[in-house]
């Protein structure tokens, strides 16, 4: 058996990891873990991954969980071309330094509105509005310094090309614009930013990657979205309960 | 100007920062920054890291911030030895892999702990609901147990049979509850096995060295008024 990937394209991490093996023509069998049919807390995902979370990447008996550990062991096993992970020193460790950055401000930040909008109603729960209005502050404080910090003048957010960085702050902010808030509407340096991204990347991969999450919505309102069963109930319940 | 090191040994991410330095003689200028009086938001400091944080490096004209990120510069400019962040594939994705967890699990827990354990009520004498106390500490040992259980496992150190920068990003997190005066150890004997080997490969003289300050908080004299309007409104978040 080759490189598995165990992912669900409803979520961020998971889009980034899929879009870099996809554009880096790694081969991999995709293994999809239906995040709302509760296939994340099944037994049989439990064996592949103890910690229970996506995107997982399975190499023969090696078995790696987190987005960041995923992304870096393909390029330097696949040997992808430089810009994605930069030899530099100091360009790679402008990479990491946003990827600490995105841990604390990003990554929990983008995902709620998917939550308040989509996953929690699904379930009978409910994010409260103030929330969903505090959870808009940060986000803008966010980008803001996502703007100001990490984009500045450069085409990309650390360097002069795309690097690991870039894949995965576009996949978070792609979150909140699949439930209908354009966060790129009044910053033209990040909507720059974003339409290079995916030329870079291409639209026929972009379209493919985000066609799941870009479709939520019409899902809900045409009532064929799957409805999460009792199990998958207590985590998610557990994720909406950490929305401050 | 060589190499400078701003940090603050309060804080978790500073120690193993510290720890990693001393530990492979790498020469660097400590600069203080003192988390408790506000310093990191000084003009000065945001000169050095915009963000207003600790732990920041700066060699020559290049600043840089986020532990993780200078933990590696730092291994690599130095040329560290290998086990600190492997060559090896797998065993450096074992290395990416805890310090990409740590950052939104444990790193939560442990700050939490000692906040709402000892800083609220000692420092800035504001003392913290019992229910949210007892939340946090239910959340730490759920994290530890993960630790323990799904990290650690049978290895003698995170990443496998040597010490990495996995072990010292954790040993310096740990180190927040316990000197809160949780007994993070007790009922977890891999877990306490697996701290003594890292306390010894550190070098007992290093690490006490490190957690001098930390150790102490619980000491601490109340913060005057001026401090305690400075700094209440930079920690709010630590309630939540």
């Amino acid at each position: 058996m080759g490189l598995e990937l165990f992912l669900d394209l409803l979520s961020q991490p998971s889009r980034a990891v899929y879009i870099f093996a996809k554009k880096n023509r790694i081969p991999f069998e995709l293994r999809t873990v239906d995040l709302l049919k509760g296939q994340l807390v099944s037994k049989e995902f439990l064996q592949v991954n103890r910690f229970q979370k996506i995107p997982v990447l399975k190499d023969g008996d090696f078995v790696l969980a987190e987005s960041v550990a995923i992304l870096i062991y393909l390029s330097l096993k696949y040997q992808t071309e430089a810009h994605w992970y930069p030899t530099d020193i100091q360009t790679r460790a402008r990479v990491h330094e946003y990827l600490g950055w995105h841990a604390d401000c990003i990554r929990g930040t983008f995902g709620v509105l998917l939550w308040a909008r989509v996953l929690a109603p699904l379930i009978g729960a409910q994010v409260p509005e103030e929330k969903v209005g505090h959870n808009r502050t940060s986000m803008d404080q966010a980008l803001q310094q996502l703007e100001d910090k990490f984009l500045g003048d450069r085409p990309f957010l650390v360097s002069n090309q795309v690097t690991l960085a870039d894949l995965m702050a576009l996949e978070e902010l792609m979150q909140p614009v699949a439930v209908g808030y354009d966060l790129f509407e009044g910053r033209p340096r990040l909507a720059a930013w974003r339409t290079r991204v995916e030329a870079f990347l291409g639209a026929e991969l972009f379209q493919e990657a985000h066609s799941r999450i870009l479709n939520i919505l019409e899902q809900m309102a045409n009532k064929t979205i799957p409805v999460p069963p009792p199990e998958a109930h207590p985590t998610m319940l557990k994720r909406i309960a950490r929305i401050t | 100007m060589g190499l400078e090191l701003f940090l603050d040994l309060l804080s978790q991410p500073c120690r193993a920062v510290y720890i990693f330095a001393k530990r492979n003689r790498i020469p660097f200028e400590l600069r203080t920054v003192e988390l408790l009086k506000g310093q990191h938001h000084s003009d000065a400091f945001a000169q050095v890291n915009p963000m207003r944080q600790v732990p920041a490096l700066k060699d020559g004209d290049f600043t840089l911030a986020e532990s993780v990120a200078i933990l590696l510069y730092l291994s690599r400019k130095y040329q560290t030895p290998d086990h600190w962040y492997p060559q090896d594939l797998q065993t450096r994705a074992r290395v990416d892999e805890y310090l990409a967890w740590q950052h939104t699990a444990l790193r939560y827990s442990c700050t939490r702990a000692l906040w709402q354990k000892v800083m609220f009520p000692v420092f800035l004498g504001e003392p913290v609901p019992p229910e949210m106390l007892a939340a946090t500490l239910a959340k730490l040992d759920r994290c530890l147990q993960l630790l323990q259980d799904k990290f650690l496992q049978d290895k003698a150190f995170l990443a496998g049979p040597h010490i990495s920068v996995a072990d010292l990003v954790a040993i310096t997190e740990l180190m927040h509850p316990v000197s809160a005066g949780c007994r993070i150890f007790e009922g977890r004997p891999k877990l306490d096995a697996w701290r003594l080997r890292v306390e010894a490969e550190v070098g007992e003289e290093l690490f006490q060295e490190a957690h001098a300050l930390i150790l102490k908080a619980k000491d601490l004299p109340p913060a005057d008024p001026s401090i305690k309007q400075k700094l209440r409104p930079l920690v709010q978040v630590l309630l939540q």
